[in-house]
């Protein structure tokens, strides 16, 4: 177990996605536009904004994030780094979780960054900006692990984006499930608290076994 | 038996839509199913057999050009 | 229990001749099974007092369910066995598993929402099992697209057996999930099962449709993989062998 490997991997996909914004950005900015374009097509009425935002935000994060799994694993294929670290001594799961991280720390936490300000145009209330921002906040890390394994899965597969939308969205499901319902529990007086709690409960296995089951998907695919 | 005439059997009480349209897309699936696996089997089948047709074939040739 | 052989069976070659033995036998019993149930399920069964001739539709729409479940829990099982003995017959199972699942869960849904709608006015609720049963379907079009996808067949196999072992994992997660949200947005709150208790007849009719959807799962998937089995040894001198090639 390296610490060494790990930052190393971290700061070089860290890195790298920066300096290739645009793809970033794309999935950071679809998110915006579907939290912007909802309340103009469903109309100004307040109560209905407040009503349907929990599940807006959640599936624009989650939409977002779709687009933003299929870059993971992608460019580091090609060029034969996932090669040398499927090669390398330090276990291929280790090296994974730090790509996972660093896609997390790419494409998720934007996402947890504007939603707050994204739901005020929803009328939402601190409270439940605050609930929504700590709900995306344990969810949003449970996307990009699960979804990397139906990223690794689809790895030089044609048709791969569509693919991968469909293999990781049952997946997703419970994700969104609790996630927006925290919310809606927070504004209905019951209290996200068990929702936080089962939130927790999905990252903390998908934190162990996610980089796992990526790395065996990714020898998969590079036999 | 429930039934007092085939008339009020395939009426089923009103529900005849949802019912025959529940058992006869189901009847029709499942027959479809079958049918297509038929039909891949004997695909698959003559497939190979004109494999084993060329390869019988290459193997005469070659065979002949032996002995010549 | 001295040396049997627990592979004899996961050879191509061996499995093929077992299978084409036993599928006719299945076919057989699910015809059977089949007419029972649909006599005890529409001659005998009796009116129900609440949904009149309309809750017939459970004699095919819950053994369809239930085999739509059983049949992800069996290509799970043979995933299982397929990455860790590493068989390739595993994969074909698996393989042939998935279009009669998919079919069922497709089933469950189209005969749901035909007894939904009379009953509760709407084609389509979102009660928590239908919604599993949806995504379940979903989760069926995710290991089929996958796997028709890639095309090297080694690959193929070993990463549909990963998608289906995530799956499997999945199921009780998402089948919690639904109805934990199902039951906090208290809409229709139906049960899709006959209350207080369901009448003997209704219950046998049920189980002998099950049973014959099981037996014709069999059949079908046993047949489907000596198809398999025939297209990837296609080159094998024992498949060139058979009596159904060189005749």
């Amino acid at each position: 177990m390296s610490g060494g490997a790990f930052m190393a991997v971290l700061r070089r996909d860290v890195l790298l996605a920066l300096r290739r914004k645009s793809e970033v950005l794309t999935a950071v900015f679809f998110f915006v536009v579907v939290a912007a374009l909802f309340p103009l097509g469903i109309g100004p009425e307040l109560n209905t904004l407040r009503l349907v935002a929990p599940g807006v935000l959640w599936v624009g994060a989650l939409l977002s994030s779709m687009l933003a799994l299929q870059r993971l694993f992608e460019a580091d294929y090609r060029d034969g780094t996932l090669e040398q670290m499927a090669l390398s001594p330090t276990p291929l799961a280790w090296l994974v979780s730090a790509k996972l991280l660093a896609h997390w720390l790419v494409s998720g936490v934007p996402l947890v960054l504007l939603a707050p300000v994204l739901g005020l145009q929803f009328d939402l209330s601190t409270d439940a900006l605050t609930t929504l921002t700590l709900a995306l906040l344990l969810g949003t890390p449970v996307l990009s692990l699960v979804g990397g394994i139906g990223a690794a899965l689809t790895l030089g597969v044609r048709g791969g984006g569509v693919l991968l939308s469909l293999l990781v969205l049952p997946l997703f499901i419970p994700v969104l499930v609790f996630g927006a319902g925290a919310v809606e529990a927070q504004a209905s007086g019951l209290g996200a608290q068990a929702h936080f709690s089962i939130l927790m409960a999905m990252l903390l296995p998908a934190a162990f076994f996610s980089p796992l089951a990526c790395a065996a998907a990714l020898r998969i695919a590079l036999e | 038996m429930r039934w007092e005439s085939w008339s009020q059997f395939w009426h089923m009480g009103g529900y005849a839509v949802y019912v025959w349209g529940s058992v006869g897309v189901t009847a029709l699936l499942m027959v479809v199913e079958v049918w297509q696996a038929r039909w891949a089997h004997r695909l698959v089948l003559r497939q190979v057999k004109t494999e084993q047709a060329v390869a019988q074939l290459l193997d005469e040739a070659s065979s002949v050009e032996k002995v010549m | 229990m001295k040396n049997i052989n627990w592979f004899h069976y996961a050879a191509p070659q061996t499995f093929y001749g077992l299978a084409g033995k036993a599928w006719p036998w299945f076919a057989v019993l699910a015809t059977a099974f089949m007419v029972a149930g649909l006599w005890i399920g529409f001659a005998v069964a009796p009116t129900d007092f609440q949904q009149g001739e309309g809750y017939r539709i459970i004699f095919v729409h819950v053994p369809a369910s239930w085999m739509s479940m059983v049949i992800y829990l069996a290509m799970a099982f043979w995933s299982v066995l397929g990455l860790t003995f590493n068989t390739r017959l595993s994969g074909m199972m698996t393989r042939a598993l998935a279009p009669t699942g998919a079919l069922f869960a497709f089933l469950s849904l189209w005969t749901g929402a035909l007894w939904g709608k009379p009953m509760w006015g709407a084609w389509w609720v979102w009660d928590a099992r239908l919604t599993s049963e949806l995504i379940l379907f979903f989760l069926y079009l995710g290991y089929i697209a996958l796997t028709s996808a890639i095309d090297d067949t080694r690959r193929s196999d070993r990463a549909g057996a990963l998608i289906a072992i995530v799956g499997a994992i999945n199921v009780p997660i998402i089948y919690f999930s639904v109805k934990w949200w199902n039951t906090l947005h208290q809409g229709a709150s139906v049960s899709l099962t006959q209350a207080p208790s369901m009448a003997a007849l209704m219950l046998w009719g049920m189980l002998l449709v099950a049973l014959a959807f099981w037996a014709y799962s069999i059949a079908l998937v046993l047949y489907r993989v000596r198809t398999l089995i025939l297209q990837r040894d296609s080159h094998a001198t024992w498949v060139h062998e058979l009596e159904e090639v060189t005749r």
